[in-house]
């Protein structure tokens, strides 16, 4: 091609091509602006409030670098509102594996072609569709009037769930407002979340490694145990980092399904509004994200971030 | 799989053409450099290609050759050096604008793209009529044996046709330079022997300089005017394809082309009496019973039969040394007078211009 | 992810076992089946609690929704919000999966990493930190706000569907384009987005359903405005007109369930999970 037929779209290409690094800032450098400026800088607004405290009197922020919110964090009442979301979070994670894992399980190994597509879209649809309205869903179901109860009363059931409605820890006047439907909400919207990794990871244990545990005199189950599963365990670490990190942060399941002791979602959320004390919001909210490090720590070393 | 046609490609002579590439290079190596980072992948190269040649650059993976054709073609730039097609210096200029087409190992071959639309690609690029460029590229599709395919998506055809297609996808545009990346690597073994005749045949028929990659002894030997054997970035030797097997300049290339044969240091000096490297090719040794004289003007040296390979046209014997080493040799089954077992005593022998000393 | 086999039939699958099957249809109906009770309770005639069975039914609630204004404009604003935050969220993720899968360069992990974050931490904590953040720039709450969020969290989405289809072509497409004659421009032309076009729509189609449902991040970014998920929220305090919600519910579902099922049919012979990085 000679100078006289280049076009102007050419020269500025030939342009860009000699200068390989301003095309890279040309593309990352608005992606960048965004998610620096709005969104790791609003991160950092965050942790900066919350090394400064509230006045008492005033209740305006008083602008001056103090630890007085974090020690403020660590009441009886905050720790009990901590440990419970935490123990709430490892619940729902050990519950969502128990029940992907199956699924999974049948999906990579067993089902194919249009099952196969049936229960993918089943499992995706849910994980894409209206979280609210997947919430609001169990208020219906777990009502003391709605389906659950009626069917428990009419199998005749009914005094046993009255009984385990009264059992210390789980107690409350109905399934909608008793720790157990909480957990079951929480299973319930977090679980593709566990399902799709899970399965990801059996994908891709190759078939020969099982015909060669077979091969080498493996029963069914000893292949399972000694070969799938070890295998398994990336995805499922990866699956229970959504599972734990989602339940952490919730703050609208709690509100609308279960006792009214608080989360933490539900403390970050009343310190903001109601309260009005930014930093104690700021400093709650470095809990989940403090505890999310910690669990992400863990998980890396089971292989979870191959797994993603 | 059908054959190429033998339709005589008119379109390709040129006569301000061959007049210009009489004097100078087709591409021309001027110390160039590319690093990565602390690699040397290539090292300071300097070499020609002349025009109209089938030229192969050969050598082990990481050896520099392939990052060599990328420079060629620009999708490299050199950190050092100069690049010259046609006596023009190719640095800082895009692949757009280069007179140098590739055909890739993987063929990469558009796969939204119809066979047809993918080779008059480069026709639709240059804004040749709509008419025109189908008819350049049916006549090229009818060239590689695939007329009548260009319907079907790339996905359709199998490896060997998505190998000609891509052939004829950078044929159509007529470049003064074919760059060929591997491009028999993934068929089979007989597919590659037929396309190794093939891809000369087009070579000769079209006229255009080929620059051909690969990490194949024998597809260099066998295709190629001129062979560069590439090792750690560098060139170890440049030369015809005998001259390489016969007179290699190292005893890498004697390693890397052919089988080596290698002595070095005590087994060496056992045999030559001095301890500089030296090898001598399987089927130039002479494989005697035990004890029977070597000829006058010969060289010669007893030894154990180690391993016997029987490969149909050939026999292979692995032949322990006393003074240390192993000696190689080929057998072919028409003139074997002795059959020797494994762990019997043998008299090897060899003329002794057959033996070639390095100096590293 | 489920790869290219998905829809072939697959011979060397063995049978599995009953209690094996059981489990796994537990888990389908566990995530299918609450769906149902929205659709049912929408067409019941109690109005002020959740009485199972529906003592009766009627379909006055539609008529009931179609006539209460408040909702139409959550309605609106919810998909106003949606289109723009797909729109800002192809721009960047484009431009980001353009850039991480042809260069490479110092910092390349740390740009992977907030790229992610935004999913990653609890929604909660993106939530406050960006309403903290509009505070003291003195920012009002505003349409412009819910989307900054919005598109803040999108971005993954279209980011992980252009770079997974990005690293399922050759890279040799661009080189075989390039070397062909053709100039940047035309390459991104007749190759480079051809190939990535579904995806594109994939990611944005995903990005608009994630946008139209979200809610915990609106809340604070939103201020008085109502996007039909705060609309649906607020709605479930007042026990009045209780169905309205499960209609309004239907609607959302149907809006959302479109866009989901077009993006697994553009990405399924190629891609593996559209939606796995949610």
């Amino acid at each position: 091609m000679t100078a006289a037929t280049r076009s102007l779209s050419n020269n500025l290409s030939t342009f860009l091509y000699q200068r390989p690094r301003f095309v890279l800032i040309l593309l990352l450098l608005p992606p960048l602006l965004w998610l620096g400026i709005i969104y790791l800088g609003s991160l950092f607004t965050l942790l900066a409030q919350s090394f400064f405290s509230i006045d008492d009197f005033t209740a305006q922020v008083v602008y001056q670098p103090t630890l007085d919110t974090y020690a403020r964090l660590f009441t009886a009442t905050n720790l009990s509102i901590i440990f419970r979301t935490v123990m709430m979070a490892a619940v729902v994670t050990i519950i969502s594996g128990i029940i992907a894992f199956p699924l999974a399980y049948y999906v990579a190994r067993f089902a194919s072609g249009r099952m196969k597509a049936f229960f993918y879209i089943a499992v995706m649809l849910p994980l894409w569709s209206n979280y609210l309205v997947r919430v609001y869903s169990w208020k219906l179901i777990l009502a003391k009037e709605g389906a659950i109860h009626w069917a428990v009363n009419a199998l005749g059931l009914g005094p046993v769930l009255d009984w385990i409605l009264t059992l210390p820890v789980v107690e409350g006047s109905s399934l909608s407002t008793s720790y157990i439907g909480t957990t079951l909400t929480f299973v319930y919207i977090w679980l593709p979340f566990m399902v799709l990794p899970v399965q990801a990871a059996l994908e891709r244990v190759p078939r020969s490694l099982i015909e060669a545990s077979s091969d080498l005199g493996a029963k069914p189950n000893e292949t399972f145990r000694k070969v799938i599963f070890p295998l398994a365990i990336p995805g499922i670490a990866a699956g229970s980092i959504f599972t734990f990190s989602l339940t952490l942060g919730d703050y609208i399941i709690p509100q609308l399904i279960g006792s009214s002791r608080p989360f933490i979602g539900q403390a970050v959320y009343q310190f903001q509004g109601t309260a009005g004390d930014i930093p104690m919001a700021a400093a709650f909210a470095m809990v989940p994200i403090v505890i999310m490090a910690v669990y992400l720590t863990l998980a890396k070393r089971l292989g979870a971030f191959d797994a993603l | 799989m059908g054959r190429i046609s033998n339709d005589p490609p008119q379109f390709y002579i040129n006569v301000t053409d061959l007049i210009m590439n009489s004097t100078t290079a087709a591409v021309s190596f001027n110390q160039v450099s590319r690093h990565f980072g602390a690699v040397k992948a290539v090292d300071a190269v300097s070499f020609d290609i002349k025009d109209g040649e089938f030229f192969a650059m050969l050598g082990p993976s990481g050896s520099g050759k392939t990052t060599c054709l990328r420079l060629i073609a620009g999708f490299e730039q050199p950190t050092e050096g100069h690049v010259l097609v046609h006596g023009a210096d190719m640095n800082g200029v895009p692949p757009y604008d280069r007179d140098v087409n590739t055909v890739f190992q993987d063929y990469a071959l558009f796969p939204h793209m119809s066979v047809l639309d993918n080779v008059a690609y480069g026709l639709m690029i240059r804004k040749v009529p709509a008419a025109e460029r189908r008819r350049q590229a049916e006549e090229m599709l009818d060239m590689v044996a695939l007329g009548g395919f260009g319907g079907r998506k790339p996905s359709q055809l199998s490896g060997g046709q998505r190998q000609r297609v891509a052939l004829a996808r950078a044929l159509v545009n007529h470049p003064k330079v074919l760059l060929l990346d591997e491009p028999l690597g993934a068929l089979d073994l007989k597919l590659r022997e037929q396309m190794q005749v093939e891809l000369k045949a087009i070579q000769r028929r079209v006229g255009i300089t080929f620059v051909y990659v690969t990490h194949d002894q024998g597809e260099a030997l066998s295709m190629s005017d001129r062979v560069a054997v590439f090792n750690q970035g560098k060139i170890e030797q440049l030369a015809s394809p005998t001259e390489l097997y016969e007179n290699p300049a190292t005893s890498f290339v004697a390693g890397f082309v052919g089988i080596s044969n290698l002595l070095e240091g005590a087994a060496a000096k056992a045999v030559t009496g001095t301890e500089g490297a030296c090898s001598i090719r399987p089927e130039k040794i002479h494989l005697d019973s035990a004890g029977s004289s070597v000829p006058a003007n010969a060289m010669g040296v007893a030894g154990r039969v180690s391993a016997i390979l029987y490969l149909g046209a050939n026999t292979r014997y692995d032949v322990a040394l006393p003074g240390g080493g192993e000696l190689t040799v080929a057998v072919q089954n028409r003139d074997a007078h002795i059959e020797p077992k494994e762990g019997e005593d043998v008299q090897l022998w060899w003329e002794a211009r057959h033996l070639m000393r390095f100096a590293r | 992810m489920p790869s290219k086999t998905t829809t072939a039939p697959d011979r060397s699958k063995g049978n599995a076992g009953w209690g094996l099957k059981a489990a796994a249809w537990f888990g389908v109906l566990y995530l299918n089946l609450p769906i149902l009770f929205i659709v049912l309770y929408g067409f019941t005639t109690d109005e002020a609690s959740y009485s199972f069975p529906p003592p009766g039914l009627t379909t006055e609630w539609f008529a009931v929704t179609w006539s209460r204004q408040d909702f139409w404009d959550a309605l609106a604003l919810s998909v106003q919000v949606a289109f723009a935050a797909m729109a800002i969220a192809m721009v960047l993720g484009t431009l980001a999966a353009a850039a991480m899968y042809r260069f490479k360069f110092f910092g390349k992990e740390a740009v992977t990493l907030l790229i992610l974050l935004p999913i990653a931490l609890p929604g909660i904590v993106t939530g406050i930190s960006l309403r903290s953040a509009f505070a003291i720039g003195d920012i009002p709450f505003s349409y412009i706000t819910i989307v900054l969020g919005h598109a803040t969290f999108c971005i993954v989405v279209v980011y992980n569907n252009a770079i997974a289809r990005l690293r399922r072509s050759s890279p040799a497409l661009i080189e075989a384009s390039m070397d062909l004659g053709a100039d940047t421009f035309q390459t991104f032309r007749h190759v480079i987005l051809p190939n990535l076009a579904t995806a594109l729509l994939a990611g944005g189609m995903l990005a608009f359903a994630l946008s139209f449902d979200e809610i915990i991040v609106t809340t604070f970014t939103a201020g008085q405005q109502e996007t039909l998920p705060i609309w649906m929220f607020r709605q479930l305090a007042r026990p009045h007109q209780r169905p309205v919600t499960n209609v309004a519910a239907i609607i959302v579902m149907i809006i959302t369930f479109a866009p989901i099922l077009a993006a697994y049919y553009l990405t399924r012979d190629t891609d593996d999970v559209a939606g796995s990085g949610k």
